[in-house]
């Protein structure tokens, strides 16, 4: 190996920020353009590779930048959890770049330069969310996040993009200043230190009231997590382009948020002390209340971006329950459903914006009878369905079965009963998609363009169906192997060696 | 030489004024101001070492031992101070060549020049002076070239704007000059630290507590504290913009200097927080300012109207931090005085970019400037971010600052409060962003180039000084911190 792991764990985060100096430089010539970008993506994942291949044979990886207020730094380590989100995030990107060949050129988008830019920006802070060592290091990409896909969500530079980019930007960062920051702050005063440690960094004797209210701060605070009343930013930034609501608004800026949650919820507040704060039962409600909600109003909403919206806003429920469970279960249900509806949603948003590409077609109602024009893209939506739904083959229905388990085993009946509820609602809001698609006439054949359309097939770019067939095979293959997944997501619990850098 | 620093920091640039009406050709002048403000500069650099290391410098001012003659005294407090005033005033006059070519005519811009220098004296005199008559000769030596500098806007207003600061400022220097002569009435002395050894005698008599009252308005009136504020905002619209540039970031921190030095230094941390009950009112006052100022900030249509009244809102921050009277927040006052100069040395100086391009600083002339003048916008975005308290920049490390020092006291809704206000920032600093980024170029308007290099160059300094000190904060929080602590009396 040419690397240390240390460098390589650098590498993952600068990597992407440096390649938007290429990607500039060659704005003119959009094929080098996009191959810097792919070529980016795949050292990124070989690194992220490396470096999984490292921690599995158990080394320490840390590493420390510098001090930016005393006691506060800038560093990094590698632990389990973290490694999940890089390896899916890295994964996944390289996936997206591929789709995004396909669908920009496709669409024929703008500012193409930008979008790119931006979104190796994106990637690179997601790496250094991932790669935290401590709180404060986790809140300044975090912020990063928010600031390189405003952009992005605003690409189209419409009236319908700015407004969307307001609520996106606004909710974000009012939730991240006031609640998040302030939480942040808050743990600072009382514990001294923000480095993530196992088992939580709050002296025994603390308040319980006041950590209570911390914690609410902190929940309500990551707004990426979409926790309502703080979701509605996650259905505004679907006005932007395909390609960005699939791996950002499915995957990194979302995963972010929840991923957040699991750190702050482990290695901030600590399990056993998550079940005894008088608030974490009413988050739990809140939660579920949330998931909930938001799978009623996924049921209510036509055009499909929105529909999966919602959705995720639902899955991400499902993800800070398991948290807030604090069992070991609902932990390593929490990371699996990170992998596992990465896989699932992408898939989906893949596929929604390959009918926006070959059919034009954004409405679900428009899309009676569109599996004999797109059968490979239908087939792939009714894999991402499935996961989501978490309905074997395919790998959601683990993530599922763990999360189910953590309630029984806390004897969250209430919660149990909301679980299952969802997953119907799931089955009534993502099934009748491909169904109809599948075995419904087209209600416009009187259309010309859709008459002469409807007998052969016409599908998105070859590039765009590449991705989306990685990522519903992933789905399946998540299914028949889940074990390195499994192992990681237990290892999370186990007491490491530790891992701080000074 | 090394112990003639303390006179040289305000000779230089008082003794280059003058001088530069022998030069008369404004480029000359031009080059001359500059080098006079980096001798400036670089003596302040060196006083800020000499005291880090050697502790606190008195100068006997003409050989005449205080408190009978005139005592120059630097501590680190005000060290840090003409540091940042002789900084800004650097870089700002880097681009002043270049702008005031199109606000001020050519026959008026030596005088231009001799008025910045003396202003700059002014200032700094202020800040290195131990003697409290000084501080009222060097005050209005620094008001009386602001207010002409500001009547030299090209808009009319410019004239109704600087006269209106007139009658504020001079309010402001009359009452602090009737504080001053109180106290020299009761204790016959006009030295600081003589001042502070006598004070504590006489200080229940009523004439002592109306001494401080007046000053304590005198100052906030030249502080612009809310709501003794309304001076500000016209003044810095419509005086030529890199007169504002500099105004901005150096001036309310002269009047907060004054502030800090007069209530921990002369006074007394016991006297002051005892007569008045200070710290409930610049709280009010300072959180009044903060939201009530950035409300109003969000419905400017110019963009200095903006930045002006957020500077008005950035003041209520400081003197929050004031109000905490613990070292925590006076640390974070220092940090936030010096972290405030260089968001909001940026931000103007990006708007001599704009002003210089387009003419006007009217948020919907800006429409479409992202991709005519994509460094300037950038400037302009980096700044805001800065002022909304983004990570990685200074405006980060304020509130980090300000925001533990309040949850240390037990304050933990004044931390929520300060949190809140700060969004205030993003509302009004991303009207200017969309405008500039989404909305198309009006019609039938030229499109306009980017700015010329001696404008980006300053501007971009002091961007990225905003990042840079965002990021390595070792100077800025050492020197601050250290700076409260011997204020507070506490042994380091």
């Amino acid at each position: 190996m040419i690397f240390s792991l240390e460098t390589l764990l650098q590498l993952c985060i600068l990597l992407p920020i440096f390649a938007t100096l290429f990607i500039v430089a060659f704005r003119r010539h959009p094929n080098l353009r996009e191959a810097v970008s792919l070529a980016t993506s795949l050292c990124v994942f070989y690194a992220v590779v490396t470096i999984y291949l490292g921690l599995d044979a158990g080394e320490t990886i840390a590493v420390h930048w510098l001090q930016v207020l005393p006691g506060l730094s800038l560093s990094f380590s590698v632990e389990p959890l973290g490694m999940i989100f890089a390896l899916i995030a890295s994964f996944l990107w390289f996936v997206t770049i591929i789709y995004s060949i396909g669908y920009m050129r496709g669409h024929n988008e703008d500012h193409q330069t930008r979008f790119f830019c931006c979104f190796a920006i994106a990637i690179g802070s997601v790496m250094g969310v991932a790669f935290a060592d401590n709180l404060f290091t986790l809140f300044i990409f975090y912020e990063v996040l928010t600031l390189s896909t405003y952009p992005l969500v605003t690409h189209a530079g419409t009236d319908a993009a700015k407004k969307g980019g307001r609520v996106y930007l606004g909710i974000l960062l009012s939730t991240s200043v006031a609640f998040f920051l302030f939480a942040i702050l808050g743990t600072w005063v009382i514990a001294g230190t923000l480095d993530f440690t196992q088992g939580g960094v709050f002296p025994v004797d603390a308040n319980t009231t006041l950590l209570g209210i911390i914690l609410v701060l902190f929940i309500f605070g990551i707004g990426k997590a979409a926790i309502m009343p703080f979701h509605r930013w996650l259905p505004a930034a679907m006005v932007a382009p395909t390609p960005v609501s699939a791996l950002l608004h499915a995957v990194a800026v979302v995963k972010a948020g929840v991923f957040t949650v699991m750190k702050v919820g482990m290695f901030i507040f600590g399990l056993d002390l998550l079940i005894v704060l008088p608030t974490t039962q009413f988050l739990l409600y809140l939660a579920g209340a949330s998931v909930l909600l938001a799978s009623f109003v996924a049921m209510r909403q036509d055009n499909l971006k929105a529909r999966l919206a919602y959705s995720t806003v639902s899955q991400l429920g499902y993800i800070t329950i398991g948290v807030l469970l604090a069992t070991s279960s609902g932990v390593i249900a929490s990371s699996m459903n990170i992998a596992m509806h990465a896989f699932g949603k992408i898939t989906l948003f893949f596929c929604a914006g390959a009918i926006l590409v070959a059919a034009h077609k954004s409405n679900i109602s428009e899309m009676r009878g569109l599996g004999r024009q797109m059968p490979f893209t239908m087939v792939a939506f009714f894999i991402g369905s499935l996961s989501i739904i978490g309905l074997p083959p395919t790998g959601g229905t683990w993530s599922k079965w763990y999360l189910l388990m953590a309630t029984l085993e806390t004897d969250q009946l209430i919660i149990m009963v909301i679980l299952m509820l969802s997953s119907l609602l799931n089955i009534a809001y993502l099934m009748p998609i491909p169904f109809h698609a599948f075995f419904s006439i087209s209600p416009t054949k009187n259309e010309h363009r859709v008459a002469t359309a409807k007998v052969q097939i016409k599908e998105a770019p070859t590039a765009s169906l590449i991705a989306i067939g990685i990522t519903a095979l992933g789905c399946l293959v998540l299914f028949i192997y889940p074990n390195p997944l499994y192992e990681l997501a237990s290892a999370i619990l186990e007491p490491q060696q530790s891992t701080h850098g000074n | 030489m090394l112990v003639h620093l303390p006179i040289l920091q305000v000779i230089v640039p008082l003794i280059a004024a003058p001088a530069c009406l022998i030069l008369r050709r404004p480029k000359l002048v031009w080059l001359f101001a500059l080098f006079a403000s980096s001798l400036a500069f670089i003596i302040s650099i060196l006083l800020l070492q000499q005291v880090m290391t050697a502790g606190t410098i008195s100068y006997e001012l003409g050989g005449w031992s205080p408190p009978w003659g005139i005592e120059y005294r630097i501590d680190k407090l005000n060290a840090f101070i003409a540091l940042i005033i002789s900084g800004i005033s650097t870089v700002v006059l880097l681009a002043a060549q270049t702008s005031i070519e199109k606000e001020i005519p050519k026959d008026k811009q030596p005088l231009f020049y001799i008025l910045y220098l003396l202003s700059l004296s002014g200032m700094l005199g202020i800040v290195t002076t131990g003697d409290a008559f000084n501080v009222f000769v060097f005050l209005e030596i620094s008001s009386l070239s602001a207010y002409s500098l500001i009547a030299l806007g090209k808009d009319r207003r410019a004239l109704w704007a600087s006269f209106q600061y007139l009658i504020m400022g001079t309010i402001g220097a009359t009452f602090i000059l009737i504080g001053i002569g109180l106290m020299y009435q009761m204790t016959g002395t006009l030295n600081m630290a003589d001042l502070a050894v006598r004070l504590p005698e006489v200080a229940e008599t009523r004439t002592i507590t109306t001494a401080y009252v007046f000053f304590i308005v005198g100052v906030c009136l030249k502080l612009a504290l809310f709501p003794l504020h309304f001076w500000l905002p016209n003044a810095y619209a419509y005086a030529p913009s890199i007169v504002t540039a500099f105004f901005a970031a150096t001036s309310t921190k002269v009047a907060a200097y004054l502030l800090i030095r007069f209530t921990f230094s002369i006074f007394g941390i016991s006297f002051s927080f005892t007569t008045l009950p200070i710290e409930t009112m610049f709280l009010v006052m300072g959180l009044l300012g903060i939201f009530i100022a950035s409300t109003v900030a969000i419905y400017q249509d110019n963009i200095k109207h903006v930045f002006a009244y957020s500077s008005v809102a950035q003041v209520g921050y400081m003197i929050v931090g004031f109000s905490l009277s613990t070292p925590a927040g006076l640390t974070a006052m220092l940090l936030h005085m010096f972290n405030h100069a260089l968001m909001k040395g940026a931000l103007f100086m990006a708007l001599v970019a704009i002003m210089y391009r387009v003419g006007s600083s009217k948020i919907n002339d800006l429409q479409g400037l992202g991709r005519q003048m994509p460094l300037t916008v950038a400037a302009i975005v980096v700044g805001g971010l800065s002022l909304i308290g983004v990570p990685l920049t200074v405006g980060f490390v304020s509130k980090w600052y300000l925001v533990v020092a309040a949850i240390e006291k037990g304050w933990w809704w004044l931390a929520g409060l300060v949190l809140l206000g700060s969004l205030l920032a993003v509302i009004y600093v991303w009207r200017i962003i969309e405008t500039a980024y989404f909305k198309a170029p009006i019609l039938g308007q030229q499109p306009v180039k980017e700015a010329p290099m001696a404008i980006l160059v300053p501007v971009w300094l002091l961007v990225s000084a905003n990042v840079y000190f965002g990021i390595d904060t070792r100077f800025s929080v050492e020197i601050a911190a250290s700076a409260a602590k011997s204020l507070f009396g506490v042994a380091q």
